[in-house]
């Protein structure tokens, strides 16, 4: 009988995991569906981000409210995993609080005070969080794009963490000979008077429940990060150390267009000329982004690693002044696209099969592309390094070149630069008169 | 105005110091014009040996690119290159943040590759090497703010030459509650200049025109002819042209230093 409850504990452990490596697996499966590009190049610099940016959180606090109260949440709920390795060797050994004798009264007291002092604030911040996202007007969190599940998912998350920080708290309060050894219970020493007058019988069954049902929820909530904004605290390391490392304003010259310029620009091509042996076969290449298997892998990591905060967004000039155009719903619609391409391609047994449907247009307008100022603002902004408008201008590329479909004026514009080598219509010959005039 | 040309350099047998890079901007538009003007004034007063390409010069195919049309951006991009690598160009200066960011970043990986400067830096190292003093009198005390244009920004992290410049000028020089990183575009840039708005409730150059009228200034100063335009016209909108003032940080040398 004893054994059993060990039994049912390394069941669900090995399903909680087992699944979660299924979907982690499945994750990285569709981020390969992008196109590739190297960022392997530049390696410490790329490691000084991630260390910066999501370990240290670096650009979470230039918004200092909100960016301290994501510390606390983050160093709490890190820290406090470490208490996760104590129930699991218990739950598998069918110890209880094994650390305690390992590593002594004074040492254990403290590391249980400590977590125990974090629960509580990281239940103060993320009620805080919650009041900010249901109560207080905030723009971003009130967009068209947090509507029905990335609203309820902000709020999931809160209230999962709200509840196991509790039962951290409310585990220790029950646990008698814990309490009477008088370390490390500065919070928990105040609830547990609420037990006060139930049977010792009671006080063991509601601890050994909170104990379980801590453990499962944990579980629970390692795999609900998949379906989830909230995959951010995996992903942001990866995300942060294959960022973009060149400056914003430079955005990459297709490869594919520099040869046919060439060829084009090259008086001993012979336009004539049979294509190579061999090469009948090859489609040519796509230009432009029109789906999310036309993006690189870094754009696709970058769909599955925004947290949906919205900072891009309450940046972007075009969405300020009440454009369709947001950073956050691009990135979004990217990540949902991707998502229903890789359930395609489970339920066909691993190939894709057309179903009629792409990003632009099924997910993100033309009007959106096009009120863009590639400003760069949003890109600034990303507390992880999410690039949302490299999405923008490969899918502007695809519209025009693929689709010729830009705006009216701004084909104009392109024809005169084709003709007079500026974007108005003014005479080449005429480019030096401003010397002259006055 | 004495411009030489590459052309007329090549004939004589010489080689300027650096090639001023006019865009299609400083070259047609009225008002960029006379910040081409401005700014030649300063490069004559510290006798600074330079060039332009004149009929020469064309497109860099920035606004194409950022419209999307890479084929057209390559184009423009490789006939550039050629000519400026036909004069053995080392060096380039441009008061257009636009050419600046394509010259110095797009350009390379396509043959062309230059030491690329803004003409606010440029002039900051006129400074610093003594060939150019600015005169800190005649615009003191007036209230300047500074709008960052987001290609010398954001873009290519520059945001001290043109601050350090408009101190040199001895005036209040003071900041919009959105500035450097945060500073909000003024509506121009990915092509919009030449197209209309798409539907919304307010223009881009409108709002961040409201954002340097906060800081109360006498002058609006920027670095960018683009910027310049949509400021413009943000300060015509809100009928302010009688207080307020939009300048480029070369007008504002060349002012301060009578030229
Ligand atoms: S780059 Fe485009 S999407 Fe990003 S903030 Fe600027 S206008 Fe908005
Ligand atoms: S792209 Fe970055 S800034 Fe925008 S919502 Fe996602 S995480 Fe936030």
């Amino acid at each position: 009988m004893q054994y059993l409850t060990n039994i049912f504990f390394i069941i669900a452990l090995i399903a909680g995991i087992g699944f979660f490596v299924m979907n982690i697996k499945k994750l990285s499966r569709n981020i390969k569906l992008g196109k590739d590009v190297n960022r392997t190049d530049r390696k410490s610099e790329r490691l000084k981000n991630m260390m910066m940016i999501a370990l240290g959180q670096s650009k979470m606090v230039k918004r200092p409210f909100s960016g301290f109260l994501h510390i606390i949440v983050y160093v709490g709920f890190i820290i406090i995993n470490i208490e996760v390795l104590e129930i699991i060797i218990d739950g598998i050994f069918g110890t209880h609080r094994i650390f305690l004798g390992v590593l002594g009264d004074a040492f254990y007291g403290f590391l249980i005070g400590t977590f125990e002092i974090l629960a509580a604030l990281v239940f103060v911040a993320v009620v805080i969080f919650w009041l900010r996202r249901n109560v207080s007007n905030i723009k971003r969190f009130l967009s068209k794009e947090m509507k029905g599940w990335p609203k309820n998912d902000g709020n999931y998350i809160l209230y999962f963490e709200m509840v196991l920080m509790t039962l951290f708290l409310v585990m220790n309060a029950t646990d008698p000979t814990f309490q009477q050894a008088g370390i490390g219970n500065p919070i928990s020493q105040f609830i547990t008077p609420l037990f006060d007058g139930f049977s010792a019988d009671t006080i063991h069954a509601i601890e050994r429940t909170a104990w379980w049902i801590h453990i499962l929820g944990i579980l629970v909530f390692l795999n609900y990060l998949y379906y989830s904004k909230h995959l951010h605290i995996l992903l942001a390391f990866p995300n942060t150390y294959f960022a973009n490392l060149n400056p914003k304003g430079q955005f990459n010259n297709l490869e594919s267009v520099t040869n046919e310029v060439k060829l084009m620009m090259d008086p001993d091509a012979d336009p004539y000329a049979m294509p190579e042996e061999g090469a009948e076969e090859t489609v040519p290449e796509k230009f432009g982004a029109s789906d999310v298997t036309d993006l690189n892998w870094v754009q696709l990591l970058n769909a599955y690693t925004c947290t949906e905060c919205g900072r891009c967004t309450s940046s972007c000039p075009a969405n300020l002044t009440g454009k369709k155009l947001s950073p956050r719903k691009i990135m979004m619609d990217t990540r949902d696209r991707l998502e229903e391409v890789g359930r395609n391609i489970d339920t066909n047994n691993g190939v894709f099969v057309d179903d009629n449907k792409q990003l632009l247009n099924d997910y993100i307008s033309p009007e959106e592309l096009w009120a863009c100022t590639s400003c760069n603002a949003c890109v600034e902004e990303c507390p992880v390094n999410i690039d949302p408008l490299s999405i923008i201008m490969d899918m502007r590329r695809y519209l025009v070149m693929e689709q010729s479909a830009a705006p009216q004026e701004l084909n104009m514009m392109m024809t005169n630069v084709e003709n007079n080598g500026a974007p108005w219509q003014y005479n080449q010959q005429d480019r030096l008169n401003w010397a002259n005039e006055e | 105005m004495n411009v030489p040309t590459m052309a007329d350099m090549m004939a004589q047998g010489k080689q300027p110091e650096v090639l001023f890079w006019v865009g299609a901007a400083g070259s047609y538009d009225d008002r960029a014009k006379k910040i081409s003007r401005a700014f030649v004034k300063i490069l004559h007063q510290a006798n600074v040996d330079f060039a332009v390409l004149g009929t020469e010069e064309t497109s860099t195919g920035d606004a194409a690119k950022r419209a999307g049309n890479e084929f057209l951006f390559q184009m423009q991009a490789m006939m550039n290159i050629e000519v400026l690598n036909g004069y053995e160009i080392k060096k380039i200066v441009t008061c257009d943040p636009h050419s600046f960011n394509t010259l110095k970043n797009e350009y390379p990986s396509l043959g062309g590759k230059y030491e690329v400067y803004h003409h606010t830096q440029f002039i900051q190292n006129l400074i610093s090497e003594g060939r150019l003093n600015i005169d800190n009198t005649s615009l003191k005390g007036k209230r300047v703010t500074f709008h960052d244009p987001c290609y010398l920004g954001r873009a290519n992290e520059v945001y001290e030459s043109p601050r350090d410049l408009i101190r040199r000028l001895g005036v209040n020089l003071t900041e919009m509650k959105r500035h450097k990183e945060t500073a909000l575009c003024c509506g121009a840039g990915g092509a919009q200049m030449f197209k209309d708005a798409e539907p919304g409730n307010k223009e881009v150059n409108v709002l961040r025109t409201e954002d340097a009228l906060k800081t109360n200034p006498n002058i609006i100063a920027t670095g960018c002819p683009y910027c310049n335009t949509m400021m413009t016209d943000g300060i015509k909108f809100k009928e302010k042209e009688a207080e307020v003032v939009v300048k480029d940080i070369a007008e504002l040398i060349a002012e301060a230093n009578n030229l």
